[in-house]
């Protein structure tokens, strides 16, 4: 028994041991890789979906109209304002030999509105608009691209801002105890049960909407549930022999609780990190669809979903967010399903 | 020999609080004014059963629970008159052996990461020091260089209480306390642990104060024993004098209640009544007079005070006052 050999797969540490689970979890690896796939490529949305070209040739001179803001005058034009590249008159601008504009595969931005619209919008798909325009005459497609990009990247911050907050929050109550923790316990009980909803559309009444206003809302109520959690580790962990041990060796608590509670106390937090994070994103798109989300023309999939109730008939628009939403939420949650089975302590 | 630590009537009381304003009701006398010392280079075993209050008595002496009376002086110099850094360097010569050799390791730490902690944390023993210090320990230990790169998991609950040795040894300590260090373990792996421990103590000059309450244990280990029962010392003499003459009636029972190895020799068992008394109220006068078997009249009165009885044998029992005329 003592110098026995241990045997090889307990040899290999923890988290490559989870990390190989992870990957035999063949819907949740390829869900991450998707996601992971399809967020990188939204993040260069400006490069898919513009109404900018990325290279534009005039005079034998070449201009990077993604780059740089060019003024109309500088291609023969009349104003000094920016110029629009999808305006026909360019197209007689660019007259001489050699002149070429080389546009993304998408020609609008978010916010362009296709002035070459015959008909009432919402215009259904055409050649133009693979996936039709919205009321007001924007590219769908455009705007479904950087809705994504926008959800995941709030989803990402808030879920970030959350988890931090409730990890200090737990990990102080649960670490220190006594008062400490029945002060705060109590607080969350009373700040938990304030009505959410009522308070955001209070807040976007008063002020002006805006993301970082949303975010900031969002996450003085976001990091509650987790807290609990942490909080429940530390209090488990902190009476734990090693703990003592790291003690009596005259290690301070603030690295106590970094190198010895936190660790074990990560589970919860990656957990649930992609279940947080659908939701983090629902609520976006919720307070949308309400109207008490981001301000006009940010792109974002509840408020394109609004428009999908309020034209019914206009199905390009209420079919493409609802994919593009569900889409979402899915791969989110098929990763923290897998997650969840990689921490599961009663799955070997 | 020199005294190496001494505690002069360490006082553990636990507040009890109760209702909403936290007003406290009472207090658990834990380790209620108790006297010991630790000579340089001796074993000093405390026996007692569980809730008697020694291992809340090691843990004052670690600084880990608070004292709330008494002193405790290590190499003549008060604990409670250091400074902060003063302590910290103190706790690296006061080293502790954990009961469970399971909770006492971070299951994410390597077994090198584990012993190095403390020496990040006293900044000594750094860069290419550090791996021949680790493989010195784990050697020192009985294990391999080669396993310092497993995690605790791996290793056997007497591999497991090798490497919290070997962690507490990380420092040179001069005091080793052994809290429960081997009343985990198999009977066979124990009698491994305490030959180590042994070993340990001639080649480091340690003094050790070992915590347990199995009797076989600190007969093996320990030079001289403290008998505590509900918070008070009541005996303390040096190994052979207690094992051959126990005086206290408390410690005859416990003595008499050891396992022998031999099954054929009559056991002349002396049985307790009764439950051990609760720290929160204990009997007055002597402690032990609700279950003693000689009681007498005094008993429930008077705390009976230490009476000298030989060299270093000392016992607080009205059978050896000077009045009952022993």
């Amino acid at each position: 028994m003592e110098g026995a050999e241990p045997t090889t797969p307990m040899g290999v540490p923890l988290y490559r041991r989870r990390w190989r689970r992870f990957y035999q979890h063949r819907r949740g690896y390829y869900s991450l890789i998707l996601f992971t796939f399809l967020f990188t490529l939204s993040l260069f949305a400006e490069c898919i979906s513009n109404d900018k070209p990325f290279l534009l040739r005039h005079d034998g001179k070449y201009y990077f109209p993604i780059l740089f803001s060019y003024p109309e005058t500088d291609f023969g034009g009349d104003f000094a304002t920016e110029a629009d590249y999808l305006d026909p008159y360019m197209h007689e601008l660019l007259d001489s030999p050699g002149d070429f504009m080389l546009f993304p595969p998408n020609r609008y931005s978010y916010d362009t509105i296709n002035m070459g619209i015959e008909g009432p919008v919402p215009a259904p798909p055409s050649g133009a608009n693979f996936l039709g325009t919205d009321d007001r005459g924007r590219d769908v497609l455009a705007r479904l691209i950087y809705g994504f990009r926008l959800s995941v990247l709030f989803g990402l911050s808030l879920t970030f801002i959350g988890t931090t907050v409730g990890i200090i929050a737990g990990a102080i109550q649960g670490y220190v105890g006594g008062r400490t923790d029945l002060f705060a316990q109590r607080f969350i009980e009373i700040w938990s049960s304030m009505p959410e909803l009522y308070l955001l559309i209070i807040f976007s009444s008063i002020f002006s909407p805006s993301l970082l206003l949303l975010l900031i809302l969002l996450s003085l109520f976001s990091w509650m549930g987790l807290s609990d959690y942490v909080r429940a580790e530390f209090f488990k962990g902190r009476n734990l022999e090693y703990v003592t041990a790291a003690r009596a060796l005259g290690v301070n608590n603030l690295t106590i609780m970094r190198r010895h509670l936190l660790p074990n106390a990560m589970t919860p937090v990656i957990t649930f990190l992609p279940f947080r994070m659908s939701a983090a994103i629902l609520a976006l798109t919720s307070l949308d669809f309400l109207g008490l989300g981001v301000p006009p023309s940010t792109p974002s999939l509840g408020e394109l979903l609004a428009q999908g109730k309020a034209n019914i008939d206009a199905w390009w628009l209420s079919l493409s967010s609802f994919v593009v939403l569900v889409g979402m939420l899915i791969l989110l949650i098929f990763i923290g399903e897998a997650l969840r089975d990689v921490f599961d302590p009663r799955r070997k | 020999m020199s005294t190496l630590l001494q505690a002069e009537n360490l006082e553990v009381h636990f507040p009890i609080k109760k209702g909403v304003f936290s007003r406290t009701v009472g207090y658990v006398y834990a380790v209620d004014g108790v006297d010991f010392h630790l000579n340089k280079g001796e074993t000093l075993g405390i026996v007692g059963e569980s809730g008697c209050g020694k291992t809340t008595a090691g843990m004052a002496v670690m600084g880990l629970t608070p004292a709330t009376g008494g002193r405790i002086m290590f190499a003549d110099r008060d604990l409670a008159a250091m400074r902060r850094y003063e302590l910290k360097k103190l706790r690296s010569s006061m080293q502790l052996i954990f009961q469970d050799p399971y909770s006492s390791l971070n299951p994410r730490m390597t077994v090198n990461q584990i012993i190095a902690d403390p020496m990040d944390v006293h900044g000594v023993y750094l860069g290419r020091e550090r791996k021949d210090r680790l493989a010195f320990l784990l050697e020192t230990v009985g294990l391999t260089p080669e396993q310092g790169r497993r995690y605790p998991h791996e290793f056997s609950g007497g591999q497991r209480q090798r490497i919290g040795i070997a962690r507490a040894l990380a420092l040179d300590p001069s005091i080793i306390i052994g809290d429960e260090p081997v009343s985990a373990l198999d009977v066979s792996i124990q009698a491994q642990i305490i030959n180590l421990l042994l070993r340990l103590k001639r080649e480091f000059d340690l003094s050790l104060m070992v915590i347990s309450h199995d009797l076989a244990v600190v007969e093996y280990l320990c030079d001289r024993i403290i008998v505590m029962y509900v918070g008070k010392i009541i005996e303390e003499a040096k190994y052979a004098d207690l094992y051959k003459t126990p005086l206290h009636p408390y410690t005859q029972a416990l003595l008499s209640a050891a396992p022998v190895s031999d099954p054929l020799r009559e056991k002349n068992r002396i049985l307790l009544h009764g439950d051990v008394p609760s720290p929160i109220n204990p009997p007055t006068g002597c402690r032990f007079h609700t279950r003693c078997p000689k009681r007498m009249d005094i008993c429930d009165k008077v705390e009976p005070e230490f009476t000298e009885m030989g060299e270093g044998h000392r016992v607080a029992c009205h059978l050896y006052t000077a009045e009952s005329g022993v």
